[in-house]
């Protein structure tokens, strides 16, 4: 399938998810309060589309265009397909900004936990843009991104440890499971400059990443400046995923998956699938809130169970359907 | 005429081994020059070190005449292209793709032509399209080769290039390499084979235990007293109706 054709398509496809997320919800809406609260952001229905349901489901959309874009740089960049936006451990250390921010008490003030997470993850990708600078070969960041990973876990958990009160450790566990609930625009606009830079980087990226498939030396040969592209997408991915972690919490497997799913349809250059993956990506992650919001439980799935329970299964089929490939 | 390359004096340490010592050597335009010697004695460092790849310990390395340290990336990729002996790709890219990335700074449609030429050259037209993890090792190393033709660069390097090639296919590779430096080009090549070195190279360098121990025509080069030291061989160089061919066997110890 040529590029713009599957570009076009997963586009309809996120916008038919946003209207399908605008649509479907906990309140059921008529038509004719559908249409009065799109004309009439003031009205009851209105107040439900344009404040709840429009903010969750652009969240969704970009936290999950965000982590299908940092997959396929990371994937490319370690020349791995096992490799995920979390696996430098820019999640794990966004994720403990955030507990050490609601630990702190710190929960009550508006945008604290996500600059917590956001200021982790941004220092954690200094660290890593530097690591990678000095360390070319893709096992070595790998191992780094173990530690840095395996080190923000442990943090976490002694921040579990030490928790004033259950009521802090559940919400730190809470926020820690990933969810799009109840964020408002000021939540996505506070990320969008990030995600922004990030997907500038990547984008700059892409040609070295393409280049990288055939080795580290034939790529420095090549004539491109491959410590500046590697230093971007390492750069990039830190903060698409930083961004994504501090607006909805640690989603696993949109990252991993949706790479996966666009080689099937549009070949494996790891430049040409960055854009197809952000989208999947969207589409991925907006699936998972519709079945968070629509799956019937007392208390409502968080996202990063839904992506898991479903993601899980999803890859392992992806998985079986790639080895018969490889065997022909 | 400026050389290709030229390395003087060069060394080069890799932790406590010395795998590179005072070694001056350069190639020209026209030529093929072969390097050989028994495994770990320097031929894939030798290459490496003249294209800046890795620091030299002591010596001087030059690209067209300029001191590698003074290329800009963009520079070293104009006046060299390399095939290293590392012959995995990451992606299942399909074959013309791989083979233009051997020339990512032209336009995208004049890289796939060029791409699409140097596979033909290498009987590849009809697997043009063919991902490289779905062939054979012997057709990924012969894309691979694609790539570095579709570079056109002044100075072609090799490392191993038959590696993993069917006899005839190692004879094209070589016949191609030589068209390049009929072309202008300086081809320098490592090769395992003695005596298809002998055939295919104007001038061979032999290396002993990171050392330069001789560099001059094959038949000079490859004389009994240096088939014993670099290779630990009794034997030496005898024309054939085919060429010349290295008639040798183990030395006893």
């Amino acid at each position: 399938m040529n590029d713009l054709r599957l570009n076009g398509l997963l586009l309809l496809g996120v916008l038919a998810l946003i209207a399908a997320g605008l649509w479907l919800g906990e309140v059921p809406l008529s038509w004719a309060q559908f249409v009065q609260g799109f004309g009439h952001p003031g009205s009851a229905p209105g107040e439900v589309l344009w404040r709840i349901r429009c903010p969750r489901s652009v969240a969704a959309a970009v936290v999950g265009a965000a982590l299908g874009l940092a997959g396929a740089v990371m994937q490319g960049l370690l020349r791995n397909p096992l490799a995920d936006p979390g696996v430098l451990g820019v999640s794990g250390g966004a994720g403990l900004g955030a507990a050490v921010a609601i630990a702190a008490g710190l929960g009550a003030q508006s945008g604290a936990i996500e600059g917590a997470a956001l200021v982790a993850a941004v220092l954690m990708g200094l660290a890593l843009t530097a690591l990678a600078a000095r360390f070319r070969e893709p096992e070595t960041l790998i191992l780094f991104g173990v530690a840095i990973s395996s080190f923000s876990g442990a943090l976490t958990s002694l921040v579990f440890n030490l928790a004033p009160s259950p009521v802090t450790l559940a919400e730190v566990f809470s926020w820690l499971l990933g969810s799009v609930a109840n964020r408002d625009w000021g939540d996505i606009g506070r990320e969008l400059i990030p995600m922004g830079l990030g997907v500038g980087l990547c984008a700059y990226s892409a040609r070295g990443l393409v280049m990288l498939s055939l080795g580290e030396e034939s790529a420095v040969m090549s004539g491109l400046p491959m410590a500046r592209l590697r230093g971007a997408a390492v750069a990039g991915a830190s903060l698409l995923t930083g961004a994504a972690v501090a607006l909805a919490g640690i989603v696993g497997f949109v990252g991993l998956a949706a790479p996966h799913l666009v080689r099937t349809r549009a070949g494996a250059d790891p430049g040409r699938i960055l854009l197809p993956s952000a989208l999947t990506g969207a589409l991925l992650l907006m699936g998972a809130d519709l079945a968070a919001r629509l799956i019937p439980t007392d208390l409502e799935l968080k996202l990063g169970v839904v992506t898991a329970l479903l993601g899980a299964p999803l890859f392992a089929l992806i998985a079986w359907r790639a080895a018969r490939s490889w065997r022909g | 005429m400026t050389p290709a390359f030229a390395l003087e004096a060069a060394s080069v340490r890799r932790g406590r081994a010395q795998v590179l010592q005072d070694v001056s050597i350069q190639a020209r335009a026209g030529e093929v020059l072969g390097v050989v010697g028994a495994n770990g004695a320097g031929k894939t460092t030798l290459l490496r070190a003249a294209l800046g790849l890795v620091r030299l310990e002591h010596g001087r390395a030059a690209l067209g005449g300029r001191p590698i340290r003074s290329l800009s990336d963009l520079e070293r990729a104009a006046l060299a292209a390399y095939l290293p002996q590392e012959r995995r790709v990451g992606w299942n890219l399909p074959a013309w793709r791989v083979a233009s990335l051997g020339a990512p700074h032209l336009a995208p449609k004049a890289a796939r032509e060029r791409a699409h030429a140097a596979l033909a050259r290498l009987g590849l037209a009809a697997l043009a399209d063919r991902g490289v993890l779905e062939m054979s090792g012997g057709e990924r190393g012969r894309v691979l080769l694609a790539r570095l033709l579709a570079a056109g660069a002044p100075l072609l390097m090799a490392d191993e290039p038959g590696a993993g090639l069917d006899p005839d296919a190692q004879l094209l590779a070589l016949e191609l390499l030589r068209a390049e430096a009929d072309r202008g080009a300086a081809v320098v090549l490592t090769l395992h084979d003695l005596s298809l070195a002998a055939r295919a190279c104007d001038r061979l360098a032999v290396l002993s235990a990171g050392r330069l121990i001789a560099d001059a025509a094959p038949r000079e080069a490859l004389t009994p007293a240096v088939l014993a030291q670099a290779f630990a061989l009794e034997g030496q160089l005898e024309q054939t109706s085919v060429g010349p061919v290295v008639a040798a066997r183990r030395r006893t110890p």
